[in-house]
């Protein structure tokens, strides 16, 4: 399998990246470069294999249904880049 | 006297003790240290010089006391990647140049309980993604090393905990804190001539440390000796309820292991490892230290890693992919770089690209696309069924052996100038160190030997899931046979 340049545009959309058109055969390239390499795994059987969830070998475990955290908004918003009262503010999203 | 910056952490504890210096004079003369070296190495991307004598003030209070816990007075760096209350925290991205966190890592917050001094923040690849320490938005880190006769030749400290181990190495902090995803605390320690361990997943808490691959990154110390990381990681390892994947299981006495010898231990030669194209230097001391381990009592059995040659294309999906989740929050919404645009879109386009430097977008990139509709089972499933035999591989082996010793990495240090062209060949460092992230199990490197150039080699000891204890007695053992006396070019006190 193999990028091409419309491929490219529209992964860059998904993950939200700004890519410039002048860009575009670079990154192509270096990705196609990368996905080249890893297709050496096609090679491998891995038929009824299941595949490895989580990086534990542990079920993760349940814990009690009750708030742990909170009464901290000046916190959370401490770092925001903009801000409206006790909201995060965007451009306007809906006229 | 040594000069307070040459102790280990086990003998500057012990010096704390005795009184023969004070939390603040050892405190001082890193900060000194820092200010005269840091300049260079750039292995600090924020130094914090009041909160560190305060907190030395604060544990020659304790001292005086006759309040000492374990870490009492010890000056330490901490990773930019873990979070610190009211201190910047940038994980060496322009995205989060700015932030400053309301709360604390765990791991950090344990440190703290323990009476550590915090000198500043330690340098690292962009996101923690990264083998040689050059993606850093803030700068390149210098290996405190120099190939003999190449004094000019800047050398890479390894990556992506490079600002830890350059720090460790050149005497500007007793340890440091780092963290490992594929290799970032072990490629390092070896560059740089120090020890670090990456322990079992889920044997540290993540809570408070940036992700970059979840099910694959672990916290662990860098340190100038086995003892003084045996030393750290306690204090770091434990119980955490507030990540879901900490192991509620007791922390062992590690520094207490180390002393155990290896008589009667089973250790495990892969033969995978031994790559065709291995640089003779790192055959021959892994060969010397098969013979250091023998000689004390251990048996060497060959043993077979099947899967080895398909680890790393496996890291490969699998960490983009999580990084690609991940790393989806910096929007330039709740915190962190904002670059506006015509519309909501346009905003988040434009903070992230403005924000991430080129490798952190490869990744993302990468990650998106093997995630995507059409190619997930063709690339995530696969890579995950693959990790499941590299897993397999490893509980197969442990049925023969009680350890693994291998090589930390192919190569010593490498030039800032080489390798940096090619994704792939860069990928190639973590060949021996990838595989204990796959499987989750601890890794230790410590420093073994030398090249022809007098770069530091290290070798590397793998073990079962949350046996750190054997894995630091094998450690320890090869340490005390290597003798690593050697001294980087650029130090503390030189």
């Amino acid at each position: 399998m193999s990028l091409d340049t419309a491929t490219v545009r529209r992964v860059a959309s998904l993950a939200r990246l700004r890519v410039e058109e002048d860009d575009l055969p670079r990154l192509e390239a270096e990705l196609n470069g990368i996905l080249g390499w890893i297709e050496q795994l096609q090679a491998v059987d891995t038929t009824g294999v299941e595949p490895v969830a989580g990086g534990g070998a542990e079920a993760l475990r349940m814990r009690e249904d009750r708030v742990t955290d909170g009464g901290v908004q000046e916190e959370v918003l401490a770092n925001a880049p903009d801000r409206a009262g006790a909201f995060f503010a965007v451009p306007k999203v809906v006229e | 006297m040594t000069a307070a910056t040459d102790l280990t952490l086990a003998g500057a504890r012990a010096a704390l003790a005795r009184r023969e210096i004070s939390a603040v004079e050892l405190t001082r003369a890193h900060l000194e240290a820092i200010e005269a070296l840091n300049p260079r190495l750039n292995a600090f991307i924020t130094v914090t010089p009041e909160q560190a004598l305060a907190q030395a003030e604060a544990a020659d209070a304790a001292l005086a006391r006759g309040e000492a816990k374990p870490l009492t007075g010890l000056p330490l760096a901490i990773k930019d990647l873990f979070c610190t209350a009211g201190t910047r925290t940038t994980a060496a991205s322009r995205i989060l140049g700015d932030f400053v966190p309301p709360y604390e890592s765990t791991v950090t917050s344990q440190l703290l309980r323990d009476g550590a001094v915090f000198l500043g923040k330690a340098n690292l690849d962009e996101f923690a993604m990264g083998s040689s320490n050059t993606s850093s938005a803030f700068g390149a880190v210098e290996n405190p090393w120099k190939r003999q006769g190449e004094e000019g030749t800047v050398l890479v400290p390894g990556g992506s905990s490079g600002g830890s181990a350059a720090a460790v190495a050149a005497r500007l902090a007793l340890g440091a804190t780092a963290t490992d995803t594929g290799g970032s605390i072990r490629q390092p320690a070896a560059f740089c001539g120090v020890a670090g361990i990456k322990p079992t997943y889920g044997r540290c808490s993540r809570f408070g440390i940036i992700a970059y691959a979840s099910s694959l990154d672990q916290a662990g110390p860098v340190a100038r000796t086995v003892e003084d990381c045996a030393i750290l990681l306690n204090s770091m390892a434990g119980f955490d309820p507030r990540d879901s994947t900490s192991a509620d299981l007791p922390v062992p006495d590690f520094a207490a292991a180390c002393e155990r010898g290896v008589k009667g231990l089973r250790i495990g030669i892969p033969r995978e490892y031994r790559l065709d194209g291995l640089p003779a230097e790192i055959a021959a001391l892994w060969e010397q230290g098969m013979a250091w381990l023998k000689a004390e009592g251990a048996t060497l059995v060959e043993i077979s890693l099947p899967h080895t040659k398909y680890a790393l294309p496996t890291y490969y999906i699998v960490a983009p992919a999580e990084a690609s989740s991940n790393l989806a929050r910096y929007d330039g919404v709740r915190f962190g770089l904002r670059e506006n645009g015509e519309d909501l879109k346009d905003l988040y386009e434009r903070t992230r690209a403005a924000g991430f430097g080129e490798e952190v977008k490869r990744r993302i990139l990468i990650g998106t696309y093997v995630l995507s509709a059409g190619y997930y089972d063709a690339y995530y499933v696969k890579a995950q069924q693959v990790r499941a035999l590299i897993r397999q591989d490893f509980d197969h082996a442990w049925e023969q052996v009680d350890a693994i010793l291998a090589p930390t990495t192919p190569s010593a240090a490498f030039g800032r100038d080489e390798k940096q062209d090619d994704p792939v060949a860069m990928y190639l460092n973590d060949v021996f160190t990838v595989t204990a992230n796959l499987a989750g199990i601890p890794g230790l490197s410590v420093p073994a030997g030398q090249d022809a150039k007098g770069l530091p080699l290290g070798l590397q000891i793998l073990g079962r899931r949350f046996d750190e204890e054997t894995v630091f007695a094998v450690g320890r053992a090869i340490e005390r046979n290597a003798g690593f006396s050697a001294l980087p070019a650029l130090r503390a006190a030189a």
